[in-house]
């Protein structure tokens, strides 16, 4: 699904990743570990395809469409929730019609706990409920590849049970994730860790 | 991937453009109040001769609307860089033309055409012979896209740096000088008796020239400054 061969990756003159390689298949789950600054978000934005001139090596993915999770959220707060995750469906093309498309909005909300807040625009809400919206996307999303960076980043505890528990349907149903976090991952399915050491 | 079709999403991205300046109305009307400050200077700094004004009030009319147009474009894409909404368009399979296109219609209908359809107004304070009104509303309206459109490359370009402002105003005034030579010279003709279709031909030529291209090197500059970001 995803085929990294001699990469070399630098930022701001620093070479973080030197001939790194990577290979992801369906049913995967890639956890990236490393101390700040080791260059796991450099690497998550690369494999996005975000950031194409500050490395070399092939990055090849077979999967059409990815989602990608990374600081920034991608929200806009002028927005409600709702309205956020509308346009995040509209952008990425599911065909369904409107009240389909409604209906997965309503579900992705009440998985991240955020019945209630659907119409109370996105910067009135607090970050860990902003991260929830954001999460949301998971939810709704038909791409086979996640590349998640620190997706448990101001969520409650019980909140990364639950995500953990969608990460894990991900990769069951043929999907693959690729993650950072610097917290444990509790699951009984294989992780697959990959540590970035100074280069 | 199969796209979905292009028109729906076209119009779902300009409805959420137009949705988030309205909730900043504020924004919309800084452009407008921008003119109409300036326009006002302009009686107090030459003198209210009337026929000294109605002479500059082509060139007047036609400076001002371009800067108004220049200072709006500046931020069009400053919050998506920071909120990481630009992130988030570059990958989905939406053509990036059309997500371009639709945030410079979205521009166009805030800044360029409330200018178009106020612009007579300050005609009339700046003592513009009434004859030339057509003529500087249709060249308003087609030179205002062509400046959102070009303006927006530059916004791209320089969404990444902290001060992009006196950047952008280097990369893009050379190529808006044909517009204004353009657009002031048709207002010049008109207020002269003579008629303005041949420059308005030129500005329509450069707005089909400009719809065709720019959003290209709007992407393109987009994925250079999220890369760089």
């Amino acid at each position: 699904m995803l085929c990294v061969e001699a990469l070399v990756l630098e930022r701001g003159g620093r070479l973080l990743l030197n001939d790194f390689s990577l290979r992801v298949s369906a049913g995967q789950l890639v956890l990236i570990e490393g101390d700040n600054g080791s260059g796991k978000t450099s690497l998550l934005r690369a494999l996005a395809g975000l950031a194409r001139y500050d490395h070399t090596g092939s990055i090849r993915r077979s999967a059409e469409s990815l989602l990608y999770l990374g600081h920034k959220s991608g929200l806009k707060g002028l927005l409600t929730p709702r309205e956020n995750l509308a346009w995040y469906c509209q952008s990425h093309s599911q065909s369904h019609g409107r009240d389909q498309r409604n209906a997965d909005i309503e579900a992705a909300l009440a998985a991240v706990d955020l019945v209630g807040f659907e119409d109370v625009l996105c910067h009135n809400l607090s970050a860990g409920q902003q991260r929830r919206v954001n999460l949301a996307r998971l939810y709704l999303s038909p791409a086979p590849l996640w590349l998640l960076d620190e997706p448990f980043a101001a969520i409650d505890r019980t909140g990364v049970v639950g995500l953990v528990r969608t990460l894990v349907q991900q990769v069951e149903r043929g999907g693959a994730v690729v993650m950072t976090s610097h917290q444990a991952l509790q699951t009984d399915h294989p992780i697959t860790r990959i540590r970035l050491g100074q280069a | 991937m199969s796209g979905a079709p292009l028109l729906p999403f076209l119009s779902a991205c300009l409805r959420r453009q137009l949705l988030l300046a309205f909730r900043r109305p504020l924004e919309i009307a800084n452009p407008l109040l921008f003119f109409l400050l300036v326009v006002m200077l302009f009686p107090l700094g030459i003198g209210p001769d009337p026929r000294q004004l109605a002479e500059f009030a082509p060139g007047i009319l036609w400076i001002v609307a371009l800067l108004a147009t220049l200072l709006a474009a500046e931020s069009l894409f400053r919050v998506d860089f920071e909120d990481g909404t630009l992130e988030q368009l570059l990958l989905t399979p939406q053509p990036l033309y059309l997500s371009c296109l639709s945030y410079v219609l979205a521009h166009w209908l805030l800044t360029g055409l409330p200018l178009t359809l106020v612009a007579p107004l300050f005609a009339v304070m700046l003592q513009l012979p009434p004859p030339a009104l057509p003529a500087l509303m249709l060249s308003l309206l087609l030179g205002t896209a062509v400046l959102s459109l070009v303006g927006s490359i530059g916004a791209a370009l320089t969404v990444g740096l902290k001060r992009g402002g006196l950047l952008i105003s280097l990369l893009i005034i050379p190529f808006y000088v044909p517009v204004l030579i353009f657009g002031s010279g048709a207002v010049q003709f008109a207020a002269l008796g003579n008629s303005a279709q041949p420059q308005l031909l030129v500005l329509g030529g450069m707005l089909s020239l400009a719809i065709a291209l720019a959003p290209f090197a709007i992407a393109a500059g987009l994925r250079i400054s999220v890369d760089a970001g």
